[in-house]
């Protein structure tokens, strides 16, 4: 009796992972049809409705005018490449002081502790102060105290203006990315530390060897995050002159008359981010994936 | 001859004491499995003595010399302390060879060809010679466990702290390290091992210290220890242990 009580309590469960795949197909295809709805609808909508506004027409006119885009996109993709260009140099410099900057703060010598408290005092002051705020100070203080047209790095010359907004953004995000990084040092687990000395190995090789490698590794994700933001704040610099996109936009705009150069300053600012961002959100997955995979057996 | 001797040791985070006056002696070539429950302070015993935690109190000497003394510098004192953790602690970002290979390299100074003959020669004798280019993820608790014991074993210690290095492990894979541990026995190497494997205790120790509340309540040989236990807190441990099927 009991017998064929179980044997008929697991009969159907036996053909359930058939059943299951089966019912998570319908689940799927009913999902990917209202997702496809709802966006059609909506996108239905938008162009339904967006040109019944009794401004559109002028908006349409004043931003998205064909002719004024394709004049516009040459001059203003020649000027993105001194945005790229200021990425490209003070990405890794951001990278380096950041690095020391975060090392700093956590050096636990008491013979160190001025660098400790500078270092804690500069993250402090420089993140309490908007980026665009210290664009002005560093660029039109440093300006003054420099008082020379040119900055030369051996055959390399560039303007004051171009060099000291480079000089703001290396200093502003290198704060940001100090804290980043500190958080990934501090994220490394103490147990490493204690094999790592209990081996013999000086706080120097521990850092070092063990828990620098796996800090960095840890903040590549977070880290993409802040670099996607300074891929766009290189456009900041403009406010002290540089022509560079957005600046070559706004120029366009004043002798046009038409908003449309924004546009493509925008268009060419998002041809960047978005692999940045989808990379990142790749980085991040994988991470995930690789941290669930190494829980301790 | 004394290898390790604790003398009148304390240790106490914040309020709670954990050790209170811990007298101990070791002899060169001698097994201490220190046994009792969780929380009695047998880790910490073990971490003081690779000075990875300060003591407050008493004195720990190494072959006579104290090296619990306050200022001293730890690192060339634990170069011949070898330790081995219940967690492993190999380091995710190297692989085998690597971990085993980082600090005879950086810190005797060896060149990598020295360092990975000599890691080579004793991951061979282990059975881990397959498993050299592994990352420690890609591997068993066992063998991550005995990797770690390499690990520790290429500083040539004088003497090896085993911190539980079994209890993190499924049931099935703890006879492979404790062969690894009998393998040391024979070998003569000085050992302190903390541990809930009673029969294990019994059977590779020369002395076994049952500690309670951060004192050895009671220490003798084996047989004694397990036949014939004189403190009332021991019997009672063991009878709880062997309640729980764990002797």
């Amino acid at each position: 009796m009991h017998g064929a009580d179980a044997e008929q309590a697991s009969a159907p469960s036996r053909s359930a992972p058939g059943r299951r795949a089966e019912f998570e197909r319908a689940q799927r295809r009913r999902s990917t049809l209202l997702a496809t709805a709802s966006t059609a609808v909506l996108l239905g909508l938008i162009i339904w409705q967006v040109p019944k506004l009794s401004g559109w027409q002028r908006v349409r006119k004043s931003f998205f005018d064909r002719k004024t885009f394709s004049d516009a996109f040459d001059p203003v993709l020649h000027a993105f490449w001194l945005d790229v260009k200021i990425f490209l140099v003070c990405a890794p410099l951001i990278i380096l002081f950041g690095m020391l900057i975060a090392l700093s703060r956590s050096v636990r010598s008491p013979l160190l502790f001025p660098l400790r408290m500078a270092a804690t005092l500069y993250v402090d002051i420089v993140r309490g102060v908007p980026i665009i705020l210290w664009l002005y100070l560093i660029g039109f203080g440093g300006a003054g105290l420099m008082n020379v047209r040119e900055v030369g790095f051996g055959p390399i010359k560039i303007g004051t203006y171009l060099f000291l907004g480079g000089v703001a953004l290396v200093v502003t995000y290198s704060a940001y990315v100090a804290e980043v990084f500190r958080a990934g040092i501090e994220g490394v687990h103490e147990s490493q530390r204690s094999g790592a000395r209990s081996l013999g190995l000086s706080t120097w090789h521990t850092n070092r060897h063990v828990v620098l490698p796996q800090a960095v590794r840890r903040v590549i994700p977070p880290l993409m995050n802040d670099f996607i933001s300074l891929q766009k704040d290189v456009a900041l610099v403009s406010v002290l002159g540089p022509i560079e996109a957005l600046r070559r936009a706004d120029v366009l705009q004043d002798k046009l008359f038409n908003f449309t150069p924004f546009v493509v300053a925008a268009v060419l600012f998002l041809c960047v981010s978005i692999p940045l961002t989808r990379t990142a959100d790749y980085l991040l997955a994988k991470e995930r994936r690789t941290m669930s995979g190494t829980a301790v057996r | 001859m004394m290898k390790l001797q604790y003398q009148h040791v304390h240790k106490a985070f914040g309020e709670k004491t954990v050790l209170d006056g811990i007298d101990l002696n070791v002899g060169v070539g001698g097994a201490i499995a220190l046994i009792g429950a969780s929380g009695s302070g047998k880790s910490t015993l073990l971490r003081c003595t690779n000075l990875l935690e300060p003591i407050d109190d008493g004195a720990i000497l190494l072959d006579g010399d104290d090296i619990t003394e306050p200022g001293r510098d730890a690192d060339p004192i634990r170069r011949r302390i070898g330790m081995v953790f219940q967690s492993f602690n190999l380091f995710p970002h190297m692989n085998v060879l690597s971990n085993v290979t980082l600090s005879p390299r950086k810190v005797l100074g060896k060149s990598k060809a020295e360092a990975n003959d000599a890691a080579m020669a004793m991951l061979t004798r282990f059975g881990l010679a397959d498993k050299a280019g592994d990352y420690p993820d890609r591997l068993s608790g066992g063998q991550q466990q005995r990797v770690a014991i390499v690990r520790a074993l290429q500083m040539n210690p004088e003497v090896m702290l085993l911190d539980e290095i079994t209890s993190a492990l499924d049931p099935e894979l703890v006879g492979e390290v404790l062969n690894v541990v009998r393998d040391l026995r024979a070998d003569g190497m000085t050992m302190i091992i903390a541990t809930h494997e009673m029969s294990f205790a019994r059977e590779i120790a020369d002395t076994v210290c049952f500690l309670k509340n951060g004192v050895i309540a009671e220490q003798g040989p084996p047989q004694q220890i397990f036949s014939a236990p004189t403190h009332p807190d021991t019997r009672d441990f063991l009878a709880r242990v062997i309640a729980s099927g764990r002797l």
